[in-house]
């Protein structure tokens, strides 16, 4: 099942979510990249219906530019993490999207900041946060090993943990992993962490 | 005479008649025909019950109940009653006020009996409508008994699909068209239904011809793939089926995409779709290497829908297989997937275990 989780450090945040693309027992992909960026300064980590998914985080980020191109400054992740929630929670009662959501952005003055929103369209800002499966094992050892203003190298380690437990300890584990930041300086790819490599003409 | 019992008008009026109506009964001193009598209880009825039609009393005669007497049949009673029926279908009755339901049952279908006008059931879907699209979406999803697959190597795009169609155990057809040519440089597989792989590849095909219209220049298999899917997604849990991939060639080189009626879409090198699909997979992930030449390219392909055919039983007939160069598609072969096993795996002679020898001459 889709594993996303993420981590909020020392003027920067983290996402990390496997990158299989599966239909019952077949796996259509391992290398499919589940963390969009919104803008210069957004990461948004979704899991979900994989439909749902492209569907609902490309209208998201496509109305993230609107408004930047509308008004000439971009959103903070604030207002986005509630203009989202609205979107999902107005689509609730009639026609539902099932997306899980971690969205983690940084700005200037406040610092970095994560959300994390439901499929159900609950709210709330966190500091360290997961979903899918892959939650009942990095839960726990988030809890356990943050703590508040991690420097990148501590808040990567923590990561790289949760990766090796749910590839431990998950029956269906997936693969591949991709990790990106987002910090003072943009939001990017960090790295990914695959266990199996395809021999692929191109990277999809 | 026989003597006969007459049965008071007052309790119930009996649903036969026990004589002949021109008998001539008795009742005490007095002999009348059973017809007089039959009137008199009729009419003596009709004044404890002044709202019902006359017809009712010179119709057949039908069991009434007698302490209905407080019941005032109207119009709207009748509705509500019949309304009442027809939810008792597993629609949810809970906010409907029922005069059935303070009278005991036996008396309330004599009632429904005497005063419904015909009706019917409704049909299959109607009452519990969820459930139907459930079932009707479960149907449909073992509906991909096919097997198709496609992988972007350095020369191009290799596509290859069956031929069979199936419906549960019966082969319908053996010599389906399984890959859909779109335009001149993009084609598309059909898995899942097949009147709605037909249908939206065609659709699709007309939209990349207006595009090119308007835009003087070809479409790319990227934005092709992606008007598929989000029409795809607009009819999402409306029991469409479909599992196809888009492959192409265009200014980028080749391009190849997996989209289904779940809404999903997907960029990739290799996929393969249908219920023999893990065994194409098997083959296909084993012998792949992005370097091969068309020929090793077309016959891994072959192999690998050979392969599926061989241990899938909605797959079969014959094998397509084409390849999309930067000139657009060609077909390179399609061979019959029994001679194919024999090709493959040519019958050899094997040593019998028993052998069934005359008894030696004695």
């Amino acid at each position: 099942m889709e594993c996303v989780f993420g981590l909020v450090g020392k003027g920067f945040a983290i996402v990390a979510a496997d990158t299989s693309a599966v239909n019952s027992i077949l796996v259509h992909k391992s290398n499919e990249d589940k963390v969009m960026v919104l803008d210069s300064h957004k990461l948004l980590g979704a899991s979900g219906e994989p439909g749902d998914r492209v569907q609902f985080t490309e209208y998201i980020q496509k109305n993230v530019h609107l408004y930047q191109f509308r008004n000439g400054i971009p959103l903070t992740t604030a207002a986005t993490a509630n203009f989202t929630r609205g979107e999902l929670a107005t689509a609730l009662r009639k026609n539902p999207y099932s997306v899980n959501i971690l969205l983690a952005g940084y700005d200037k003055g406040v610092g970095p900041s994560m959300y994390y929103i439901d499929y159900i369209a609950t709210m709330h800002k966190i500091e360290k946060g997961a979903f899918g499966y892959g939650s009942y094992f990095c839960l726990s050892m988030m809890d356990r090993l943050y703590h508040p203003d991690m420097s990148i190298e501590e808040a990567i380690d923590l990561i790289d943990k949760c990766i090796i437990e749910i590839r431990t300890r998950l029956v269906v584990a997936p693969p591949n992993f991709v990790i990106k930041i987002v910090d003072q300086d943009g939001a990017r790819e960090y790295a990914w962490r695959e266990s199996i490599k395809s021999p692929d003409v191109s990277m999809a | 005479m026989k003597k006969m019992k007459v049965i008071s008008p007052i309790l119930m009026e009996v649903s036969w008649v026990p004589c002949s109506p021109l008998r001539r009964v008795r009742i005490g001193p007095i002999k009348v025909r059973y017809r007089m009598l039959l009137l008199v209880f009729r009419l003596s009825f009709l004044s404890f019950f002044p709202s019902l039609s006359l017809s009712q009393h010179f119709a057949p005669t039908r069991t009434k109940p007698h302490h209905r007497i407080s019941v005032s049949l109207n119009l709207k009673q009748r509705k509500q009653r019949e309304e009442k029926r027809r939810m008792m279908m597993k629609l949810d009755t809970s906010g409907l006020e029922s005069f059935s339901a303070a009278v005991p049952s036996a008396m309330a279908t004599a009632e429904d009996q005497l005063f419904a006008p015909p009706s019917f059931d409704l049909p299959a879907g109607c009452a519990d409508f969820d459930k139907f699209q459930m079932e009707a979406k479960q149907t449909l999803k073992h509906a991909k008994g096919t097997t198709t697959l496609a992988f972007i190597f350095n020369q191009g795009v290799i596509v290859a699909a069956d031929s069979r169609a199936s419906m549960g155990g019966y082969i319908s057809s053996q010599s389906v068209k399984k890959i859909i040519e779109i335009n001149p440089y993009m084609l598309g597989t059909m898995a899942g239904g097949a009147a709605d792989c037909q249908f939206w590849h065609r659709n699709l095909g007309i939209k990349c011809r207006l595009h090119e219209l308007a835009n003087k220049r070809r479409i790319s298999v990227t934005g092709a793939s992606k008007l598929l899917a989000n029409i795809l997604y607009s009819y999402r849990g409306m029991g469409l089926s479909i599992g196809t991939m888009i492959a192409g060639w265009d200014e980028k080189g080749p391009g190849l995409y997996y989209v289904d009626s779940e809404g999903g879409r997907l960029k990739g090198n290799r996929f393969s779709v249908g219920s023999g699909s893990p065994y194409a997979y098997g083959v296909l992930d084993n012998g792949y290497r992005p370097d091969m030449t068309v020929d090793e390219a077309h016959e891994l392909a072959r192999r690998a829908i050979y392969h599926a055919t061989f241990r899938d039983g909605a797959s079969g007939g014959v094998v397509s297989v084409y390849h999309v160069g930067p000139n657009g598609w060609k077909k390179l072969s399609g061979d019959d997937v029994s001679e194919l096993h024999y090709k493959y795996y040519p019958v050899q002679p094997t040593p019998v275990e028993h052998e069934m020898v005359d008894a030696p001459p004695a």
